[in-house]
């Protein structure tokens, strides 16, 4: 089985600057993958080539199999993109938006899908206005119905929830989590990273350019930030050799502890006990994916 | 095909909404000229024998309307679609290259033939025009916008802002065709001046269409028909390598 996105030694300059250095990812089918970054990492541009909106200048990029250069009919038709900017033709009303949409894609007879989307995305009491007369974020869902018109096996989202109300972005999510449960390969760009660490299974985090972690969530989470251990002692002090652990989050009378992993959690105890103290309450909590990513954008 | 087809029914739509500022005024436009010109020259200058001034400026007008007409088309919807952004919604699909060119020319095609068809229409209430060959001015209708059409694609791609597209209009396609002899028979100019309106191939758009009314021409409609068609594959030819390559249109 092709994998439904496989970049090869991707680099792309504008002028003097890069903005993709030999970025090599691979993503299988049905995965639900976050591309991570902050701004101007090239997660964007990384899209545009895929789309084939942008020219690599070195390296190759394959959606489902097919080159996005040699064979850009059948890359595009098997990929549906949210675009970043809030774009919209106001000649037309969102239904005739979808339909034209379907159109580039050789569909005809597409009204009971379009009919579905509109339902699915909230849209249907606004099919007959004109794009012009939308808020943004009606806008952006129509951005999102249009991607998915030729129902493509790879969804690639440039943060689709920028601007959506909460309500909308949980019935979004359901959407998006149902098209990948029926198989459908998600990637998604957001700044939100609590959206990133409960929906998707690999992240991947682009910083200048350059790909500098990829695993799944689960691994990056426990791998990077380790645990943070809430503790409540006995006579409130903390022996000494155990301050350096000390985060600066911790509230009045309770100790916040930054460690490595799980094992030193047993170190920890073990000491306290050795001086005589004993826990009183107690927590373990794992690090959450805005800390891994703050780790490794200050550069480990 | 169904891409294509989208496409075009798109941009035919697009300047479908907006008739009377695409279409209608145009043809009032074109109205305005031949009634000033036709007033101060109908009894002063005769081009052709039998022929009245009036009816020779005619389908000067509607060829000229035309050409503008086609140009304008393509041109302003790309530059539209590429300000706004939405010209992602057609690059993000499989639509090809030549199912992107074919729609914006065939479009431009449509309205150019529309208006120029209207200018004939409105002026037949006043003048009545031969017509020698019907084939000849159909041929000549089509090339003419087809190629303005595709010089529309041009400036469009190649335009950033919507005053370099003016630019282009007014120091290009307008001076072009104004000295093309829309107002005149280029052998009413000084022998030097002829020479260089043969350089011009908005010329021979006009002289071969103005062949097929009244069956008479500065140069044989077949050399005109030769360089309009020959003009029309070559900028294609170079309009659909600049497409390919994503010229300003893929970063
Ligand atoms: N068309 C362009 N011309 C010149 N530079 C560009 C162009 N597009 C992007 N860049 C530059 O490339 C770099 C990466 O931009 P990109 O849009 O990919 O970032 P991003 O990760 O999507 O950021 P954000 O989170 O803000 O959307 C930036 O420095 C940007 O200025
Ligand atoms: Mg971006």
């Amino acid at each position: 089985m092709n994998p439904a996105i496989e970049i090869r030694g991707l680099t792309k300059r504008f002028g003097a600057l890069t903005a993709l250095t030999d970025v090599d990812l691979e993503i299988p089918q049905g995965e639900f993958f976050a591309l991570l970054g902050p701004n101007g990492a090239g997660k964007t541009t990384l899209i545009s080539i895929l789309a084939g909106l942008a020219r690599a200048d070195v390296g190759s990029a394959r959606i489902m199999g097919h080159d996005v250069v040699s064979h850009y009919r059948q890359a595009r038709a098997a990929l549906g993109v949210v675009p970043q900017e809030l774009v919209f033709d106001p000649f037309f009303t969102v239904r005739e938006t979808l339909r034209i949409q379907s159109g580039y894609f050789g569909l005809r007879n597409n009204d009971r899908w379009i009919e579905e989307i509109l339902a699915r995305l909230d849209l249907t009491a606004k099919a007959d206005s004109n794009m012009r007369a939308l808020s943004g974020g009606m806008k952006r869902r129509v951005l999102v119905g249009q991607a998915l018109v030729h129902r493509p096996p790879v969804i690639i989202l440039d943060e689709p929830t920028a601007g959506v109300d909460v309500e909308l972005r949980q019935t979004l999510w359901e959407f998006i989590r149902q098209l990948n449960a029926d198989g459908h390969t998600i990637v998604l760009t957001t700044h939100y990273l609590e959206e990133a660490e409960t929906l998707c299974q690999r992240v991947g985090m682009l910083k200048q350019g350059r790909l500098v972690a990829l695993d799944s969530t689960r691994e990056l989470l426990m791998r990077f930030s380790g645990v943070r251990l809430r503790l409540r002692l006995s006579d409130g002090e903390l022996p000494e050799a155990l301050k350096p652990l000390v985060t600066s989050a911790s509230p009045a009378g309770e100790w916040l502890l930054g460690l490595r992993d799980h094992a030193q959690v047993e170190d920890v105890l073990a000491q306290i006990r050795r001086s005589g103290r004993h826990v009183v309450a107690m927590e373990v909590t794992e690090a959450d994916l805005e800390e891994v990513f703050v780790a490794i954008m200050q550069g480990n | 095909m169904t891409g294509f087809l989208t496409l075009l029914y798109k941009e035919l739509l697009r300047f479908w909404k907006v008739v009377f500022q695409t279409v209608a005024a145009p043809i009032l436009t074109a109205l305005l000229y031949l009634l000033i010109f036709s007033h101060v020259l109908e009894d002063r200058v005769q081009v052709y024998p039998r022929v009245s001034y009036s009816a020779f400026l005619i389908p000067g007008l509607a060829m000229m309307s035309l050409l503008q007409n086609a140009f304008a088309n393509s041109s302003s919807s790309l530059i539209q679609s590429k300000i706004t952004g939405n010209i992602v919604f057609v690059l993000l699909s499989p639509v090809s290259h030549f199912e992107f060119f074919l729609a914006y020319v065939a479009a431009a095609a449509v309205r150019g033939v529309i208006v120029g068809t209207g200018v004939l229409l409105a002026t037949a209430a006043f003048i009545s025009l031969p017509i020698h060959n019907l084939l000849w001015i159909l041929l000549f209708a089509v090339l003419g916008s087809a190629i303005l059409g595709v010089l529309g694609i041009v400036a469009g791609i190649w335009a950033d802002k919507f005053d370099q597209l003016a630019a282009f209009q007014n120091f290009a396609i307008v001076p072009m065709t104004f000295l093309s002899g829309v107002f005149y028979s280029i052998h009413s100019l000084p022998p030097f001046w002829q020479q260089i309106s043969h350089l011009n191939p908005f010329f021979y758009m006009i002289d071969g269409f103005r062949y097929g009314f009244f069956g008479v021409s500065d140069v044989s409609p077949l050399l005109s028909l030769g360089i309009v068609a020959g003009a029309l594959l070559a900028l294609s030819f170079a309009t659909l390598s600049l497409i390919r390559r994503g010229y300003k249109l893929r970063a």
